[in-house]
């Protein structure tokens, strides 16, 4: 175990030494002390690394993940893991707004309650909210899932696309063209291994599913697989 | 961008720390706002009586003299603080109305910033860490207080165009975001009859909350309209006698932590800024929801 003084030692050495690391590193765990909310903690890491940030964070934490697994102990600022590649990020506390934009893949948990604008245009990630989601999460969201276990704000889902949302709580609104669907035994899977993985103990069968209207877009249904 | 703190202390023992412990809040949100800051401080006040805090470019020439011919010219004695580019005038309060009056026909170039029982405004252009030395605000005593760092969008770096404003007796604001039909409001208010001097979003901003509560409104109900009136993002703080409140516009892009504790209710831009508060470690922190008016008091 590497640990890093923030405080002591600054975020550009941080984050240079973190990338320095190759797939073969033997120097795989990572502690972070004293982040005292700075910005950028954990950025535009690609090597699988296990990092664990003692504390609470500013703007961006875990941004760009490829491959590593970052672990918060305490609340996120504002766009933690924007445009996840792999790999997974844990937010131990709450995360402001627009948690986990625009990410392509990997799994991104919190633990505690999200902020607006969770999941904005999400490519392909999969997001589990042990909490409530505040408004306009998942606007445009593409691909990949929401999970929300508690309540979701105001326009959840707004102008969608093919991600696939999944309430267990109250939804204060919809936005446009987004629907409550079927849920169907493949998303009952689906949620089961997101749930098992996010550590919670929640049943399938207690959530809602919504998504796409599909008039909003040019949705064609030829083209269904590459959604 | 722009950056805003607020401390208001239950614990009175912290009191005489307020100062020390809102200017290291205000300092770490320099890269929000490096080009002026300001604070609304509320300190000790005496029933009856009346600060002016008051502010020229030229204070030697505008605040020597000033206490004397003020007194003269209002009937009653004056009394003076000087600090910096400002002053704080202590008179009764029966007179603050005349005495605006008189400063502006003596000294044309002096800007009041503030009035009340207990509320002092001291804003300046420059990093926040040179305006907080050249006022000494961390020696600054008080109940609670205000700070904001700016950035600037809508208008010059000037002393005017620093926050906070005054939105009347031991009220002020601060506002991080933009004002969108600030120009458009600024004709109206005008037109009324309201005294807006600078091209600044945020004295509209005030001026409109001023404007709403000398017809009547109470605090809580202008800022509920403002709502309604003004377009624009904006995370306001507002500074009152008795504590302060917090009101974020409808899309809530404009960042804002509370953290509190038995000893007090911290606000912050980012968590940064609360980061040295004592227990902050076990305080309850969140995020205020959007179009909510906050208000905490003692």
């Amino acid at each position: 175990m590497q640990t890093y003084d923030l405080t002591e030692k600054g975020l550009r050495g941080l984050n240079s030494i973190l990338h320095a690391q190759h797939e073969e590193t033997n120097q795989v765990s990572w502690e972070v002390v004293n982040p005292r909310g700075s910005h950028a903690i954990a950025v535009g890491l690609d090597a699988p690394l296990e990092v664990t940030i003692k504390g609470s964070t500013g703007y961006y934490c875990a941004g760009m993940n490829q491959g590593a697994a970052i672990r918060v102990e305490g609340s996120v600022g504002p766009g933690v893991a924007e445009n996840m590649m792999s790999g997974s990020v844990v937010v131990e506390g709450d995360a402001s707004q627009y948690a986990g934009a625009t990410g392509h893949g990997g799994l991104l948990v919190i633990k505690g309650n999200a902020s607006s604008r969770c999941g904005i245009s999400m490519k392909g990630i999969d997001i589990v909210v042990h909490g409530n989601v505040g408004h306009m999460s998942a606007f445009m969201a593409q691909a990949g899932n929401l999970v929300v276990c508690g309540d979701a704000g105001d326009a959840l889902g707004d102008s969608i696309y093919e991600a696939r949302l999944f309430v267990r709580g109250s939804v204060k609104s919809l936005g446009a063209d987004c629907v409550e669907k079927e849920v169907l035994p493949e998303h009952v899977g689906i949620l089961k291994d997101l749930l098992e993985r996010a550590d919670l103990h929640a049943r399938p069968e207690e959530f809602r599913r919504y998504g796409s209207a599909r008039k909003l877009y040019n949705f064609d249904i030829d083209n269904v697989a590459d959604y | 961008m722009c950056g805003i703190v607020g401390l208001f202390l239950k614990d009175k023992e912290l009191e005489p720390k307020l100062g020390e412990m809102l200017t290291e809040m205000l300092i770490t949100m320099s890269d929000r706002g490096p080009d002026s800051a300001g604070i609304a401080i509320y300190g000790r006040g005496e029933r009856g009586k009346s600060k002016l805090t008051v502010q020229s470019d030229r204070p030697d020439q505008d605040l020597d003299d000033l206490a004397t011919e003020l007194g003269q010219a209002i009937g009653e004695e004056v009394g003076i603080r000087r600090v910096d580019t400002h002053a704080v005038l202590e008179l009764a309060a029966d007179k603050v109305h005349a005495a605006r009056k008189a400063v502006r026909e003596l000294r044309p170039g002096i800007r009041v910033m503030s009035d009340g029982e207990v509320i002092e405004i001291y804003k300046e252009v420059g990093l926040p860490k040179d305006v907080a030395d050249r006022f000494n605000l961390s020696r600054m005593e008080g109940t609670h207080g205000i700070g904001h760092t700016r950035m600037a969008t809508e208008s010059a770096v000037t002393t005017e165009g620093a926050h906070p404003y005054s939105t009347g007796a031991d009220q002020c604001l601060v506002h991080n975001g933009s004002l969108s039909n600030h120009n458009d409001l600024r004709r109206k208010l005008m037109r009324k009859g309201v005294r807006i001097e600078s091209m600044n979003d945020t004295e509209v901003g005030a001026a409109y909350l001023t404007w709403k509560m000398q017809n009547g409104a109470t605090l809580g109900e202008a800022l509920d309209s403002s709502l309604e009136d003004l377009d624009g993002f904006f995370t306001f703080v507002v500074g009152t006698r008795d504590g302060f409140g917090v009101l974020r516009d409808p899309i809530a892009c404009k960042p804002a932590v509370m953290g509190e504790t038995s000893q007090y209710v911290a606000f912050g831009s980012e968590y940064r800024a609360l980061v040295s508060l004592p227990g902050i470690e076990d305080a309850s922190v969140w995020e205020p929801e959007p179009a909510t008016v906050y208000f905490w008091s003692h």
